[in-house]
């Protein structure tokens, strides 16, 4: 492991958060605060990306600074525990459910779908 | 963020170089404000920060202790529920505690806690279980990550909120 691949880590996961914010920031515009689609769409989206690199067979540099720098960072686990408890802590007890299964549900056929693509690539 | 505009006050390094952009970017006729989401550079940056070092953390751990495929993912676990136990903290606190502060947020929530934790490894970790037919793995990796991420943000809001505030 050599202080660049390590530094392209850092550099890569600022970005993948950033771009996580503004998607979600822009998603969340169109959609409302009722339910957090922002999460949902940017998970989900990752999800298929991460799989498609899956697919791909890439090499251990290329998996680390694509796969756990910039899909990793970009989506997240803790903001999406923290929408639903805030959720059902105000009593939205169905949406939380939603959420947590909805998320999961499309989170893995979305991986699944895209590493059937990034195998025919 | 929907608040108008946080005390600036303690913001020492866009005090010099964006202040003009600032006073134009955070005055615009009421139309644009609500058209346009505001992009505060600092804000952004904040998020880059707190994020590298997040998904630093992430990916050395993820380095460091390498699973087989179809085994618990230590690594991704522990990140994630730590994550969220952070996250549940430093929200409740700031939102519920602090005084208003601008960077903290994204900085420790946004970016630290949310480059920590990720969504889409364990989902293609839960897809390589059920890969290998190990369907008991792929359930209670699943539901334990759920059921124990949201036990931390809620330990961690009751934490922070049973601390009375002087008024």
């Amino acid at each position: 492991m050599n202080v660049l691949i390590w530094a392209g880590v850092v550099m890569i996961g600022g970005t993948g958060s950033v771009v996580r914010f503004l998607a979600d920031g822009v998603v969340a515009a169109g959609t409302g605060r009722d339910f957090p689609f922002g999460t949902l769409v940017v998970n989900v989206s990752g999800a298929v990306i991460l799989g498609l690199l899956t697919g791909l067979a890439l090499g251990r540099d290329e998996a680390l600074l694509a796969g756990t720098a910039a899909v990793g960072s970009y989506t997240t686990f803790s903001t999406w525990m923290l929408e639903t408890q805030r959720l059902a802590e105000e009593r939205q007890h169905r949406q939380a459910a939603v959420n947590v299964i909805a998320s999961l549900a499309l989170g893995v056929a979305g991986a699944a779908l895209g590493r059937l693509i990034g195998a025919q690539l | 963020m929907p608040e108008p505009s946080p005390d600036r006050g303690g913001s020492p390094s866009s005090a010099v170089a964006v202040t003009g952009v600032r006073t134009r970017v955070l005055r615009p006729g009421p139309r644009a404000q609500r058209m346009l989401p505001r992009v505060d550079r600092s804000e952004i940056a904040a998020i880059f920060a707190g994020g590298a070092l997040g998904t630093l953390l992430r990916a050395a751990l993820a380095e460091a202790f390498p699973r087989p495929a179809a085994s618990w993912p230590w690594p991704t676990f522990a990140v994630n529920v730590v994550a969220a136990f952070l996250l549940g903290y430093f929200v409740t606190r700031l939102q519920e505690r602090l005084p208003l502060s601008s960077y903290r947020r994204p900085l420790l929530g946004t970016g630290l806690c949310g480059g920590l934790s990720t969504f889409s490894t364990m989902q293609v970790e839960i897809l390589k279980m059920l890969g290998a037919h190990a369907w008991g793995l792929a359930a209670g990796y699943a539901a334990a990550s759920i059921a124990v991420g949201y036990a931390a943000i809620h330990l961690a809001t009751s934490m922070v909120r049973r601390v009375r505030v002087p008024r």
